[in-house]
């Protein structure tokens, strides 16, 4: 832990500076979102202010300029996923939108009544929602895979509700509930030897570890910049190129088409089928501004560290009798979701906040966890590679004495 | 350590926290309907027992943070032997008190209500404390289906 250089990346996330109620931020809710370190903020003002115009349209100077950088973006995206071409990388606005996206066109063409979407009962809504509307839309049937009481996925279950119906397979990669990671090779074998393609969810799982889409054999993988330490309004639908050219397009507008007549119109080749009207350009090019800077530091080298804290985080929980955590995967990721006796999680929230202490409180939209766990909420802290022991143990200190004042 | 707090979580609503007040079922109440705070799962369920237009009883089962637990076992104590228009009174001064609207407030006139005034400074937290009303609100009109927050 002594390697890691959490200091000197401390440094380069202004906002980590800021004094909450007078006491230093400590940021701990970065399941929800990341902070921006200052090479993403400034790549989108140096954007704006020197190379800005709209892509793929102009001849003139600026026009290139802009598009040259927002391309760049998408060649740092299949690097750092490692897919095999930029064709398979389409920009959305985020995680949901790309789920969205593969169930309105994969699911619409290709599901009917009677067949089944298979997910697991620790999605969250993005993750469950777009296949309860494919299904009112075409019949289909939505199976669950149980989890057990760690927050595991119950794997043979699992195995058993693949069907000879089931035509989609979609699962988060990482819970942003619980922490757990899936088994997401053996399901993706699984679903493979069935012939089923399979949906990672990887909003979660993205800025914990290194992704590489072509060892996964993962058939779609989806993630939201904004958890990624880039932007909000930018997410990527990561679809393996066979796929992808089969599937209709989603919006129709500009950047999507070829050639428009009234009569009929012929869409665009990969990835722009998938990319109608102006996208949100300074967010695309500060993603790639935030891969740049991850890559400097290295996956590998974050999730080491954030093990780390995790596991110093968990060992310090346990000192708590009164606090019972939610989710003990074996596999988990930076996430501490918890309950303390007697102690509404909204009031943990509150009372963390006046000491500068970020944490969420809620149902993390997840509410079905939420009912397996027979819980209203859970207080959750969820660190990011700028995180410290010296955080976690003022986040330790906030709770016991949380836990005192409420006697 | 929490002294910024003060205003918000006062000894009274620890105090109806650890010890809610009237929190029980009531078997054979006229009135029962269901609050729900869907963004917190804030959940309860209040009971009135009825004399003409008299609240006689009032009693409540649920469970939620410790200002929508304080906010109900306070507002079952107070609006026992009012009449509805009287309680119906309070609700209209309680939700001025909680969301700021109307300067300045008359807390005498809220008497020990007067504790959750500090949630107007915490725009999070004011559906805490207006849900157990706003389900009061729903009873006194005789509705049957449960109140959400949403």
């Amino acid at each position: 832990m002594t390697n890691f250089p959490v200091e000197k990346i401390r440094a380069d996330f202004p906002i980590l500076a800021e004094k909450i109620h007078h006491k230093p931020l400590v940021y701990l809710d970065n399941a929800a979102t990341c902070q921006k370190p200052q090479a993403v903020i400034d790549s989108i003002s140096y954007l704006y202010s020197h190379d800005y115009a709209n892509v793929h349209r102009g001849v003139h100077t600026l026009s290139v300029r802009s598009t040259d950088k927002f391309e760049a973006a998408r060649e740092k995206i299949k690097a750092f996923i490692n897919a095999g071409s930029t064709k398979e990388i389409i920009f959305t606005r985020g995680a949901t939108e790309a789920i969205n996206l593969v169930a309105q066109t994969y699911g619409r063409a290709s599901l009917k009544a009677g067949d089944e979407i298979l997910i697991t009962a620790m999605e969250h809504h993005s993750n469950i929602v777009p296949w309860q509307m494919l299904c009112q839309q075409t019949g289909a049937v939505l199976q669950v895979a149980p989890i057990n009481l760690q927050g595991e996925l119950v794997f043979s279950e699992f195995e058993r509700l693949i069907s000879d119906k089931t035509r989609i397979i979609a699962v988060s990669h990482m819970s942003n509930a619980l922490g757990t990671i899936n088994p997401v090779k053996p399901i993706i074998a699984a679903a493979h030897a069935q012939h089923i393609p399979v949906l990672l969810d990887g909003a979660q799982a993205i800025p914990h570890m290194a992704i590489d889409v072509q060892a996964l054999d993962c058939d779609f993988y989806v993630f939201s910049g904004h958890k990624l330490y880039g932007p909000t309004g930018v997410g990527v639908l990561y679809g393996k190129q066979a796929l992808l050219e089969a599937m209709p397009p989603y919006q129709g507008g500009g950047d999507m088409i070829r050639k428009v007549t009234f009569l009929e119109t012929e869409y665009n080749a990969l990835p722009y089928k998938f990319e109608a009207g102006t996208p949100s350009i300074a967010d695309v090019v500060g993603l790639g501004a935030a891969i740049d800077y991850l890559q400097a530091i290295g996956m590998p080298t974050i999730a080491a560290y954030e093990a780390e804290l995790l596991a110093y985080a968990t060992a310090e929980a346990k000192q708590i009798k009164q606090l019972r955590p939610i989710g003990e995967a074996a596999e988990k990721g930076a996430i501490l979701s918890f309950v303390l006796d007697k102690i509404h999680p909204h009031d943990i929230g509150t009372m963390l906040d006046s000491l500068g202490i970020a944490i969420r409180a809620g149902h993390h939209c997840a509410m079905p966890v939420m009912d397996f766990f027979q819980v209203p909420a859970t207080a959750r802290a969820s660190f990011a590679m700028y995180n410290t022991k010296q955080e976690i143990d003022v986040l330790m200190a906030g709770i016991k004495s949380l836990i005192e004042v409420f006697g | 350590m929490f002294d910024e707090l003060r205003d918000l979580y006062q000894e009274v609503i620890f105090d109806h926290n650890r010890n809610p007040r009237n929190f029980r079922v009531m078997a054979d109440a006229d009135r029962k309907v269901e609050g729900f705070n869907p963004l917190c799962g804030d959940r309860l369920t209040l009971y009135l027992k009825m004399t003409g237009d008299v609240i006689d009883d009032a009693s409540f089962q649920g469970s939620g943070c410790a200002i929508s637990t304080a906010s109900v076992s306070l507002m079952t104590e107070i609006v026992k032997g009012k009449t509805e228009q009287e309680a119906e009174e309070l609700f209209k001064k309680f939700h001025e008190m909680t969301t700021g609207k109307s300067e300045p407030i008359k807390l005498e006139a809220l008497g020990k209500l007067a504790v959750l005034a500090g949630v107007r400074e915490y725009p999070a937290r004011v559906k805490c404390a207006t849900l157990a009303w706003h389900t009061l609100d729903a009873a006194l009109k005789n509705e049957q289906k449960p109140v959400s927050t949403e």
